[in-house]
């Protein structure tokens, strides 16, 4: 067995019940590794059940600041019996399992290659704690503190994170506190601490900060100035609008009591984005939030926002499809099923964000973009950045910021212009004037609809005036172009001629295989989408490589799709690397497949 | 468009109360069969709006697909109006209801776009009590696709082509009772001195007024043996009241409720005064309004008229505590927190 020290590089996996409050000690922990200065990435892997499945919660603590998931695993705290087997078999050879020593372990589950520490978690809780309700929160609490010696951790740290979780609770404070020193006390008279894997103080995290996207969605959304939110519950995403409606609840209070703001749960997806355009289309800004299969169902309506010219934001947080798939696990798998939603032709702008921040600042974006282009505007997160923490920077709000409405009439331009027609492009970039119900006793109304219409809104069934708008909608499209998102290139080098391209959630993972590239003596250049529509400065990078490794977290290279349908990119130059197992995408599984790839 | 409207106006026509004249309520020409009883429900919503003088542009038209979607083209034209998706105009309606409180909104929908395809959310509106005028043109078929059966056509209805329905109908008025509408009526498109009086009394409603009209389809349900025929109505009507809105409390607060005449206030200045026709029948008892639905029913009757309201009517705004400005009109200063407001949200996750 390996007896070097590591120091700030490993990765712990709490291996838990779902429902017995594991989740709060275990954010604790990573809260802790945080204060303590040290980059660390939570993952919550849980099941679709609400309580008595297996769940797990995985930290990577990395001095060097990668923040991907990673393989692994240095330490396991295995309280969970169904899942006992299995937990150990996922242990490195060389690292800890610690378990709960109130009942002796099956011999079949010990493994001469790993290390044990038996706590005895239930014991101590039961013998200083007399409700049973609280024996199991409690054991908890013992790991947590176990763990905080073992890895030679600041224990005040975690005292203090008590005093602040339990602000409001404060008789809550001294069991938790006295929890805490059982399990830290416990493992410092029977085991040698710290171990060979030590977590110690940097100064690392700046002024980053511990979210999740889907809270920095609905906190941006506020910002932004939606005050229509409506939409059906559906994991992962049912935390954004819960978010929304938190932040709304604090800040959106008119003086009277009143609220700024509306937010309804539909009775399905459909229902929820039909609210979304009814309330657009009535001058608010509205939103709503789904997953995979509510896009599907909301894909009717979103033709009508292409083809009737209605904004509408849509945040997306993928789960793994398809049809039910894994409700709990991660996927970026929705791609095209968004760009392309609706019968005929239709195509939507999407927004590729990669960490809480972006979340955050592309929220804002999306409700500029949906209302200056007058369609829909689908942004694309998933459960890994939508539900797990990220250290990501700070959010920023610019005062000098004004909401973009577009090309909105007032009464006073109806007033003064000559002609105005709803679907007349007077400026040459394929975008309208819109009126809003309501404006002028006279002038600006018309009948919106989702059927054929000439420039003035009238129906028509001309088939030249239906192509004529059909090829506005096309040039509104190339207007857009300009105007998304642009991709991030994270290093461009002239002399070499691959590179990898990715989005999302792969962003650190892939990163982080430039390294392992560049030690296996591969160079490569490197870019991170941002949005569709590509833009010129995406195409122009891809051109200028003879090889692009596309990275996605899906079975089809759905991305890869619409670089050959929209930009004619020859397929045998895009060469996949892909992953679908749900789980978020490591590094070393990047750096492993385009190692594959170019010795095939 | 093949018809053109004359342009001549006559100087003395009549105007209402803000200046207009029923000219300025209708919209383009109907595309609509002759004779389409939708056409006439139409004409009651023009002669409706312009008797309220409302302003056409504090009118909001929704509706769905199908021949009835199709209306609020030919109704007010100076109004915006929103032909949506099939059977989803409820979920637009709600967001635009939310958006902007102050409009007054009318939502035109058919027996199958609300019936079958947009059963859902025909039902969740109702239950959220939107402020909003539902008008169902219920014909019992399906018209654009020539013809079909719909869900409110009755069992053992004839339909043109000689076949009897076998399924049961389903009764609008009586699901919108049980799911909770605050003002539940039916009326018959062949019977504008019922019809307008209704229309007004739902467009004043704070809440979801239900109004199911019987619309006979000419070219497709008109035949012998069709329960949803001009002639199968003229024979079986029952009319609950007689009813009259009001437009000012004061003018008859005088007046005394008798044994056939009850006055039912509104939130704003407005009366609804029902001289009622059937005696065991209280407008304002959800229970009696069902029976006496159930009862006309089960003697072979329609019952038409206003058959239910509920005077003390909470809207979605109500039940939501939002704001009295409209939401549409809420600018950037009253809607984003300052900087140092996200200076604090940060350090929260530190």
């Amino acid at each position: 067995m390996s007896v070097s020290v590591k120091i700030n590089d490993l990765v712990i996996r709490f291996a838990t019940v779902n429902g017995t409050g594991s989740a709060s000690a275990n954010n604790m922990f990573a809260k802790a590794v945080m204060r303590m200065g040290v980059p660390v990435t939570p993952k919550n892997i849980f099941p679709s059940n609400i309580q008595g499945l297996p769940t797990w919660y995985e930290v990577r603590v990395s001095e060097q600041g990668y923040l991907g998931r990673r393989d692994g695993i240095d330490l396991m705290v295995a309280v969970n019996a169904q899942s006992m087997k299995r937990d150990i078999d996922d242990v490195r050879e060389g690292g800890y399992l610690v378990f709960d020593s109130t009942k002796q372990l099956y011999e079949e589950l010990i493994r001469d290659d790993i290390h044990y520490i038996g706590i005895p978690m239930m014991k101590l809780s039961m013998e200083n704690f007399s409700d049973a309700r609280v024996h199991q929160l409690m054991k908890n609490v013992i790991y947590v503190g176990g763990l905080c010696g073992l890895l030679g951790m600041e224990i005040e740290v975690f005292e203090k994170l008590i005093h602040e979780q339990f602000a409001k609770k404060e008789k809550l404070i001294p069991g938790n506190i006295k929890a805490l020193h059982l399990g830290f006390e416990y493992v410092s008279e029977h085991f040698v601490c710290p171990l060979s894997i030590r977590i110690e103080r940097r100064d690392l995290i700046g002024n980053r900060i511990l979210t999740d996207g889907n809270n920095a969605c609905g906190l941006a959304a506020m910002f932004a100035g939606a005050t229509v939110g409506s939409w059906y519950p559906i994991t992962p995403s049912t935390s954004l609008m819960n978010a929304f409606e938190k932040w709304c609840n604090k800040y959106r209070i008119a003086e009277d009591g009143k609220k700024n703001f509306a937010i309804v749960q539909a009775e399905d997806e459909l229902a929820a984005i039909g609210m979304v355009l009814g309330a657009s289309w009535n001058g608010a800004r509205a939103f709503t939030s789904t997953s995979g299969p509510g896009v599907s169902l909301m894909s009717e309506f979103l033709g009508l926002s292409y083809f009737a010219e209605i904004p509408a934001v849509l945040i997306d947080v993928q789960r793994s499809g398809p049809s039910t798939g894994m409700p709990t696990r991660t996927q970026q798998s929705d791609i095209l099923s968004a760009a392309y939603a609706s019968h005929g032709d239709t195509k939507h702008i999407l927004l590729l964000p990669s960490t809480p921040t972006e979340c955050f600042e592309m929220t804002l974006d999306a409700f500029d973009l949906a209302e200056y282009f007058q369609t829909a505007v689908i942004m694309l997160t998933d459960l890994d950045l939508g539900m797990n923490d990220h250290l990501t920077d700070p959010f920023e709000w610019d005062e000098s910021r004004v909401y973009n409405r577009g090309k909105v009439m007032t009464a006073k331009d109806l007033e003064e212009v000559k002609v105005w027609g709803r679907y007349l492009d007077i400026d040459g970039d394929g975008i309208p004037y819109r009126t809003i119900p309501g404006t002028h006793p006279e002038k600006g109304s018309f009948f919106t609809r989702g059927s054929s219409h000439d420039p003035m809104a009238a129906y028509t069934e001309d088939g030249d005036i239906y192509a004529e708008g059909m090829q506005r909608l096309l040039l509104k499209w190339e207007t857009i172009k300009t105007k998304v998102p642009k991709p991030e290139i994270v290093r461009f080098d002239e002399s070499i001629k691959e590179a990898i391209v990715f989005f999302g959630t792969s962003t650190y993972s892939a990163e982080e295989s430039l390294k392992l590239l560049q030690d296996a003596g591969i160079q490569l250049n490197a870019m991170r989408l941002r949005s569709f529509p590509f833009s010129h400065e995406v195409i122009e990078f891809i051109n200028k490589h003879d090889v692009i490794y596309l990275i996605e977290q899906n079975r089809d290279a759905q991305m890869r799709s619409l670089f050959m349908i929209e930009n004619d990119i020859p397929p045998t130059k895009l060469k996949k690397v892909l992953q679908i197992n749900g789980m978020p995408i490591t590094a070393k599984y990047i750096s492993d497949s385009i190692i594959n790839l170019k010795n095939n | 468009m093949t018809y053109a409207r004359p342009s001549f106006r006559n100087p003395d026509i009549p105007k209402n109360r803000i200046g207009r004249s029923r000219r300025e309520y209708e919209g383009t020409i109907s595309t609509l069969c002759a004779g389409c009883g939708h056409d006439s429900i139409s004409g009651a919503i023009v002669q409706a709006c312009f008797e309220m003088g409302i302003e056409p542009h504090h009118l909001a038209k929704l509706s769905g697909i199908g021949c009835s979607s199709k209306t609020p083209a030919y109704f007010v034209g100076k109004s915006h109006g929103f032909n949506s998706v099939h059977g989803r105009m409820p979920s637009v309606a709600t967001g635009a209801v939310m958006a902007n409180k102050n409009l007054i909104y009318i939502g035109v929908s058919g027996d199958g776009d609300t019936a079958s395809i947009g059963m859902g959310q025909f039902v969740h509106a109702i239950r959220r009590n939107l402020n909003i005028l539902y008008i169902v043109m219920n014909n019992g078929c399906y018209g654009l696709t020539k013809g079909q059966d719909s869900a409110t056509a009755d069992e053992g209805s004839i339909n043109k082509s000689g076949v009897e329905n076998q399924f049961q109908g389903i009764d609008l008025c009586g699901l919108g009772l049980e799911l909770g509408a605050t003002l539940v009526a039916r009326s018959f498109s062949g019977d504008k001195t019922q019809l307008i009086p209704l229309i007004k009394a739902g467009l004043k409603h704070p809440g979801f007024a239900l109004l199911d009209v019987i619309s006979p389809c000419v070219t497709f349900n008109n035949n012998a043996g069709s329960t949803k025929s001009y002639d199968y109505m003229r024979e079986h009507m029952e009319a609950t009241s007689a009813i009259d809105l009001v437009p000012f409390k004061e003018e008859i607060l005088h007046q005394q409720e008798t044994g056939t005449t009850k006055y039912i206030p509104l939130h704003d200045d407005s009366i609804i005064k029902v001289n009622k026709l059937a005696a065991d029948w209280n407008p304002l008892n959800k229970l009696s309004a069902t029976n006496k639905l159930a009862d006309s029913k089960s003697k072979g009757e329609i019952l038409t008229g206003l058959i239910y309201v509920d005077d003390q009517s909470k809207d979605l705004h109500a039940i939501l505590n939002t704001t009295n400005t409209p939401l549409n009109q809420l600018v950037q200063s009253q809607l984003t927190p300052s900087k140092e407001v996200l200076v604090k949200i940060n350090a929260g996750y530190r």
